[in-house]
């Protein structure tokens, strides 16, 4: 018993760090909680169980594009391509079951996948290897991709008749209630979530983040683990792309514009910081859910949609001013920890 | 004591360098750079700025690589292709400015990329925590390797550093200028870890312009001058003259350089400046022609109270008088107005704008006597930097260089111009020669010197004791931001700053 008790002691110290990443995922959590209860008590309609779903699958996406997001913005990158890259892998979705309409689902899905990781790699590649700021890089890709999706469209778009039902299922369906969509998405926010905690190469993304020319020093194959950031952030939004398809079961050359600036919203809100280092995909991905349920108990409240873009810049600004205020408080506290006064 | 070093012979040596040479393009950093390090030695290596002691230290790190001269460890023959190269070798580098991940726990930035996995690959965080304590305990320090690395102060993070390289096994251990923004219990704390690692077997190369420091922790000196080596000596048969002389190449006939002037007039007045948590009831004047200087522990609120009186904070209770007129709270354009300057002590954070060129650096507080129309006057602005360049003796290739471009202790005289040029009647100076080498020091003092001759009032604040005493008419100690003593010059010692600022007898720091 005694060896015991010194051993939770230890962990305990070591888990300070943590626990105050994860109070912040417990704040948006209440948060979400609020502005739920505070709707339905206003419209009870807002709890109903096709409410909620809505809830979740209207989220789902984002979430999806904000986990590979905040890979690359741990980084101290950005990826401004995935609405662009989502579109595009849409479209191509489509396209494969216009042409063979007796394609498995799964292949459906795959090359999504592969559409994503084929744009993210060279969002990665351009980043580390010409050294071109991702700001820049994925600015420039989101155009481009984009352009590429209206000659690939030119004009046309995918039907609902040429979608398989099979393939539909994935997007409408609900399994014991909870959509299909959202499984998926927390799925991956477990698996991504789970990696960021345990390997070592997780730990040096957040390292890149942290501090590049000590990551550097420290011998961490940055341009390595950058690229993977980006390939990763493009593999989902090709998923989120055929998702996308799966959903509506109808895309033109306009999916998915304007995304990737909710998806960041939804990054920063989920208290990763935006210059990097920290953070985590589970509070991205509750970021997104967030937003989202704002914006629907918006309309349930039958308020104007222009408080939705008041309400998530406030909600940035504030998660931003929450982020600098506990950063200051952290290292005032640690100072006066220190305590003793320093001899000349 | 376990000194094998002095006079031991070259085969058990550590490390041997031998007539390193290193040019940039044109530029030779290092024509003979030669240093033996034996197991279980402190070694200072000395020199002024620019003697090639940086780059000695970048080649034991890896990072520049030779043009001629032979490295040996552990009697091999090696070629340090990179940083990766030189760890494995052995050496592992201190700066004094340690790079962590602010983000990452003590423990991680310890073992980044070597974590301790276990099953699936996964990183065994308890095994990790127990290596860092380990390795904590091995240097007899207390930090805890599961809090942040943010908010760590430098000493600390030094630490960490210094745990990382023992982690590697590191044997040659070279820490760059490490006291610089340390305090004494902290360099004492620091000196320990030192003795604890030559104990081990490690070899310690110990660079610093506190010569004090050498003689408290090194056995041996070795001595650069103009990228070549000088000699290299056993502490106990050197001198500080000596050393100097070595270093400079010529007799420094006066460090302090220090005239002895009767004050006229009070021209600065501070009753009681108070604010909040930080500093109470300071109450002091500044005469004309004097050099008062205001010591303290760190955290004593010195540089607070120089930020309250300029106005960059704002007092919350108490008075600042310029030649009899009150100043108003919290503005630095109305104590710049009636001619008050503050050379602040980071000068690269607060000093200077490192991007633009020096010549504008020095007319940046000036500038509205170069305009003309609004528009700023390329050609005065030049002609008012040349001629500050030739006061200050400043060293530098080209006025329209960046400042960047100049070293540490010319980067504190452009500070020093560009607020001169302003012809202050007050200046307000905040560790004038913190990190800078013997001959800029003089030279920085004595145009302390000269400024008060010319009649200005100087309020300095220091750390370093010597310069207090060399230079100062009156001194002033701070202590937990209330005034606790005012001495003349003949009366302030070292005992009696000591005493007065930390309200006890003086321990044995350093």
């Amino acid at each position: 018993m005694t060896a015991m008790s010194t051993a939770p002691r230890a962990a305990m110290k070591i888990g300070r760090a943590e626990s105050l990443l994860r109070v912040r995922e417990l704040g948006i959590g209440i948060a979400i909680v609020i502005v739920f209860g505070l709707t339905t008590l206003k419209n009870p309609a807002f709890a109903h169980a096709l409410s909620v779903q809505q809830l979740l699958t209207g989220a789902s996406l984002i979430a999806l594009l904000a986990v590979g997001e905040t890979l690359v913005i741990i980084t101290r990158n950005v990826d401004l391509s995935v609405g662009s890259v989502l579109g595009f892998s849409a479209y191509i979705v489509g396209d494969v079951f216009v042409h063979h309409p007796h394609t498995p689902p799964i292949v459906g899905f795959m090359v999504g996948i592969v559409v994503g990781a084929v744009f993210g790699a060279i969002n990665g590649l351009i980043t580390t290897f010409m050294r071109v700021p991702s700001l820049v890089v994925t600015l420039a890709t989101l155009y481009i991709i984009r352009g590429l999706d209206a000659m690939v469209v030119n004009g046309k778009q995918i039907d609902p008749s040429s979608v398989p039902k099979a393939f539909q299922i994935v997007g409408n369906r609900t399994i014991f209630g909870v959509p299909w969509l959202a499984i998926i998405v927390a799925v991956v926010v477990a698996i991504t979530g789970y990696a960021m905690r345990s390997f070592r190469a997780s730990r040096d993304i957040y390292a890149i983040g942290s501090n590049p020319e000590a990551a550097a020093l420290a011998g961490v194959p940055i341009g390595k683990r950058v690229f993977t950031a980006f390939l990763i952030s493009g593999s989902l939004a090709g998923l989120a792309g055929a998702l996308f398809l799966s959903e509506v079961a109808t895309v033109d050359a306009t999916g998915g514009t304007g995304y990737e600036l909710l998806v960041v919203a939804a990054v920063v809100v989920g208290g990763v910081a935006i210059f990097g280092g920290s953070g985590t995909v589970l509070g991205a991905a509750l970021g997104a859910l967030l937003l989202n349920t704002i914006n629907q108990s918006l309309g349930a409240l039958k308020l104007s949609s222009f408080w939705d873009q008041a309400v998530a810049g406030g909600l940035l600004l504030a998660a931003i001013a929450f982020d600098r205020g506990l950063g200051l408080r952290i290292a005032k506290r640690m100072k006066s920890a220190r305590g003793e006064h320093r001899v000349v | 004591m376990t000194d094998a070093a002095p006079g031991a012979p070259a085969p058990s040596a550590l490390l041997v360098l031998d007539k390193a040479a290193k040019s940039f393009g044109a530029v030779k950093a290092l024509v003979d750079g030669s240093i033996t390090l034996y197991p279980g030695e402190a070694h200072a290596l000395l020199g002024e700025n620019g003697a090639g002691k940086s780059t000695l230290v970048k080649i034991l790190a890896g990072v520049h690589q030779l043009d001629g001269g032979v490295l040996t460890i552990d009697g091999e023959p090696v070629t340090l292709s990179g940083p990766a190269a030189s760890r494995a070798a052995g050496v592992s580098i201190i700066y004094q400015e340690p790079t962590l991940f602010p983000d990452l726990t003590v423990a991680e930035n310890i073992f980044m990329g070597r974590q301790p996995i276990g099953r699936g690959r996964r990183i065994d965080k308890g095994a990790m925590v127990r290596a860092a304590r380990e390795v904590f305990a091995r240097l007899g320090v207390e930090l805890n390797p599961g809090r942040l690395a943010r908010g760590l102060s430098v000493a600390d993070q030094q630490i960490v550093e210094i745990a990382k390289a023992i982690s590697f096994n590191a044997h040659v251990i070279v820490m760059d200028e490490p006291t610089a923004a340390l305090t004494s219990v902290e360099v004492a704390r620091l000196f320990d870890v030192v003795r604890t690692l030559r104990a081990q077997g490690s070899a310690v190369l110990f660079i610093t312009h506190r010569l004090e420091e050498a003689f408290a922790i090194c056995q041996r000196v070795t001595i650069m001058r103009d990228g070549a080596f000088v000699r290299t000596a056993p502490i106990d048969e050197v001198t500080v003259d000596s050393i100097i002389r070595s270093m400079v190449g010529r007799d420094l006939d006066q460090l302090f350089p220090k005239t002895v002037t009767a004050p006229g007039e009070v021209v600065l007045e501070v009753s009681r400046l108070t604010r909040e948590g930080v500093f109470t009831d300071v109450s002091f004047t500044v005469r004309r022609g004097e050099i008062v200087a205001l010591a303290g522990l760190v955290g004593a609120g010195r540089s607070e109270v120089a930020r309250a009186i300029f106005g960059i904070d704002r007092r919350d209770a108490g008075q600042v008088l310029v030649h009899g007129r009150a100043l108003p709270n919290g503005s630095p354009k109305a104590a710049m107005a009636v001619g008050v300057a503050l050379v602040p002590e980071d000068r690269r954070q607060q000093g200077l704008v490192m991007a633009l060129a020096i010549d504008q650096n020095v007319s940046l507080a000036s500038l509205s006597s170069l305009e003309k129309f609004g528009l700023i006057r390329r050609a005065s602005e030049r002609a008012l930097a040349a001629e500050w360049a030739v006061k200050l003796q400043l060293r530098y290739s080209r006025l329209r260089n960046s400042a960047s471009t100049l070293s540490g202790g010319n980067q504190q005289k452009l500070v020093l111009g560009k607020w001169l040029a302003r012809h202050p009647s007050v200046l307000l100076i905040d560790e004038p020669t913190r990190g800078i080498d013997v001959g800029t020091k003089a030279e920085v003092h004595r145009l302390l010197d000269q400024l008060v001759a010319d009649g200005v009032a100087v309020l300095m604040i220091s750390s370093e004791l010597p310069e207090v005493l060399g230079m100062a008419d009156r001194v002033l100690v701070l202590r937990e931001g209330r005034l606790v003593a005012e001495l003349s010059r003949s009366e302030a010692d070292e005992a009696t700053i000591m005493r007065a600022a930390t309200g006890q007898t003086v321990g044995s720091a350093a």
